[in-house]
């Protein structure tokens, strides 16, 4: 079944979202997300930690997350008991909405996919989980930044 | 001489839901070999039709990319730790 959890962010990792993609222009910007799985192994939609990534494409067309930043994410969530449960991406002239080529290369139907499009004068930030060529949006809730779940 | 290779949560399910695995081996390319032996679901993930390193995933030992070593030659030790990385992109 396509489930789809509500993403929910802090303030501050939705801050850290949308300042790291106005950080890296013109070229497109990219982070990790992580943060807890549920009993199935499915994300709850809490983010734990947003992570900016070095895009290794260094591209305004295309990112690549850095594999080094890849593996760094994957060692920080470990050390909580979390996973990698998402990537950002900005466009820097389209829609907040996967391209083609997102959703070609789209590597975890479990994943947050989030698109921050900065064509507008306001960003706009939209989530989607990605699973065989199909696209479905999510729920962005932001919540307190308390700690813990 | 065991390496402990970690599986990120993707491909888990080929791995009976295992996080982390230890497999014999003197060579990543050993290691693998023995890895998609245990787990077959996991060879299209990891290697290619020739053989080789599937080329949306990226494979580091320790803190280094095989692929600037001797990619699938790449020497292994007991302790060390493989990290199985899917290759991260879009447009």
């Amino acid at each position: 079944m396509f489930t789809r959890p509500t993403l929910r962010l802090t303030g501050a990792q939705h801050a850290t979202i949308v300042g790291n993609c106005y950080d890296g222009l013109p070229d497109e910007a990219c982070g990790l997300l992580l943060g807890p799985l549920d009993d199935r192994g499915e994300p709850t939609g809490v983010i734990s930690e947003a992570r900016p990534a070095r895009n290794a494409d260094a591209s305004a067309r295309t990112y690549t997350v850095d594999p080094r930043d890849m593996l760094a994410a994957m060692r920080a969530a470990e050390a909580r008991g979390h996973e990698i449960v998402g990537v950002w991406h900005s466009h820097t002239h389209t829609d907040a909405y996967p391209s083609p080529t997102d959703v070609r290369q789209a590597v975890d139907p479990a994943w947050f996919y989030v698109i921050v499009s900065l064509r507008d004068q306001a960003p706009v930030l939209r989530s989607y989980r990605i699973r065989n060529g199909e696209i479905a949006e999510t729920a962005v809730e932001l919540r307190s930044s308390t700690r813990g779940q | 001489m065991a390496v402990v290779i970690k599986i990120p949560n993707v491909l888990r399910a080929q791995a009976d839901g295992q996080a982390s695995i230890a497999v014999e081996g003197t060579t990543v390319g050993e290691v693998f070999n023995q890895l998609v032996a245990q787990y077959p679901g996991l060879r299209g993930n990891l290697l290619d039709d020739a053989g080789g390193l599937h080329k949306f995933v990226n494979v580091y030992k320790d803190d280094d990319d095989i692929r600037y070593l001797d990619g699938l030659d790449t020497k292994v030790a007991d302790g060390d730790v493989l990290s199985i990385l899917p290759a991260v992109a879009g447009g």
